[in-house]
């Protein structure tokens, strides 16, 4: 039997303007050199499910973290406290969400066991984040697991503080993973359509996979959208994409 | 999907009943989004706030469409029926 052990626990890093956020990592403990991963948790908060995706990548061999993205409102509270704290205040401003994942990515490049290379993952409004940490940190990979508001409008009277930006796209340093399901309305397949052609225009690497039958977050196994062949397929093209881009687990 | 849309409103001179008993509330969120508890796809969700006093100070709720609409309607026939007291 092959060593698996796993360390999964509660750290501390140092996030946008140098203050010091709670996060959630996961890393094999095998001592052999591989890659980061960062995981953006969902609007609704850093929570049980986005941990369990920590520990996963850590199963499949990954340098894994999370930073609680809403730590500076709601320290040490509930997971959904926290996400609707952080929702009456306008949601998480995007220079911060580049500020705490740029953090995590330098934590991980501080492990004794670190490659060097780091890698975002977003879902939901986390997917959007990933695309944007693609455009100014230094980066291996990024993949945005149906994030809305990359381009398209958002809804009229618009109370957060989201904005797409697909005329930024030329500005990606990264390669891009893209997962959608084509019943979903945010993203609709129109607005995937545009931030293809937007990447084509640009000489961006990406890869987009598309599911029929499949909306909206449905890599989520604890909600009805949840469905598994487009799920169980979407991991493989995951594993596979960081396996190429943060030089294999 | 995370919708983000989000209609926020002050709440003044009114109560609500959290866990750790009752505070006077300041704002409420109401949105259509992703649920924690209730078993559909997205909810009604209501979060009556106090945030002078805190996260925790919350009072949730996460409604079916139908039942947000039933809401609705329970509300302004009370509400309709309170200004001929």
């Amino acid at each position: 039997m092959g060593y698996d052990a796993v360390l999964a626990e509660t750290i501390g890093i140092q996030g946008a303007n140098g203050d010091e956020i709670e996060a959630y990592s996961a890393r094999p403990l095998d001592g052999s050199a591989r890659g980061g991963v960062v995981v953006i948790h969902h609007m609704p908060g850093y929570d049980r499910e986005s941990k369990e995706t920590v520990r996963r990548f850590a199963t499949e061999g990954y340098n894994a973290v999370c930073p609680n993205l809403y730590h500076r409102e709601a320290p040490g509270a509930a997971p959904d406290d926290a996400a609707a704290t952080a929702r009456a205040n306008g949601g998480v401003p995007d220079d911060r969400l580049v500020g705490d994942v740029g953090g995590a990515a330098a934590w991980l490049r501080r492990l004794p066991t670190s490659n060097g290379k780091v890698g975002t993952i977003g879902f939901c409004s986390g997917g959007r984040q990933a695309v944007l940490t693609a455009l100014s940190l230094d980066i291996q990979g990024a993949v945005d697991c149906y994030g809305a508001f990359v381009v398209g409008e958002p809804p009229e009277g618009f109370p957060l503080r989201i904005r797409p930006f697909g005329d930024r796209i030329g500005e990606l340093r990264a390669p891009l993973l893209g997962m959608f399901g084509n019943d979903d309305k945010h993203p609709s397949p129109a607005d995937v359509d545009e931030l293809e052609k937007l990447l084509q225009e640009a000489g961006k690497e990406y890869e987009f996979h598309r599911y029929d039958d499949t909306g909206h977050s449905f890599f989520s196994v604890d909600r009805p959208a949840y469905r598994p062949a487009s799920a169980v397929d979407g991991w493989e093209k995951i594993l596979a994409f960081f396996g190429a881009k943060l030089g294999g687990a | 999907m995370c919708t983000y849309s989000t209609e926020k409103i002050d709440v003044e001179r009114s109560s609500g009943k959290g866990a750790d008993g009752w505070f006077p509330l300041r704002t409420a969120t109401v949105y259509y989004d992703h649920p924690v508890h209730a078993p559909d796809d997205h909810t009604v969700n209501i979060d009556f706030l106090a945030p002078d006093r805190g996260p925790g100070a919350r009072v949730a709720v996460e409604l079916s469409l139908d039942s947000a609409k039933a809401l609705l309607e329970a509300l302004q026939v009370t509400v309709e029926r309170a200004a001929h007291h």
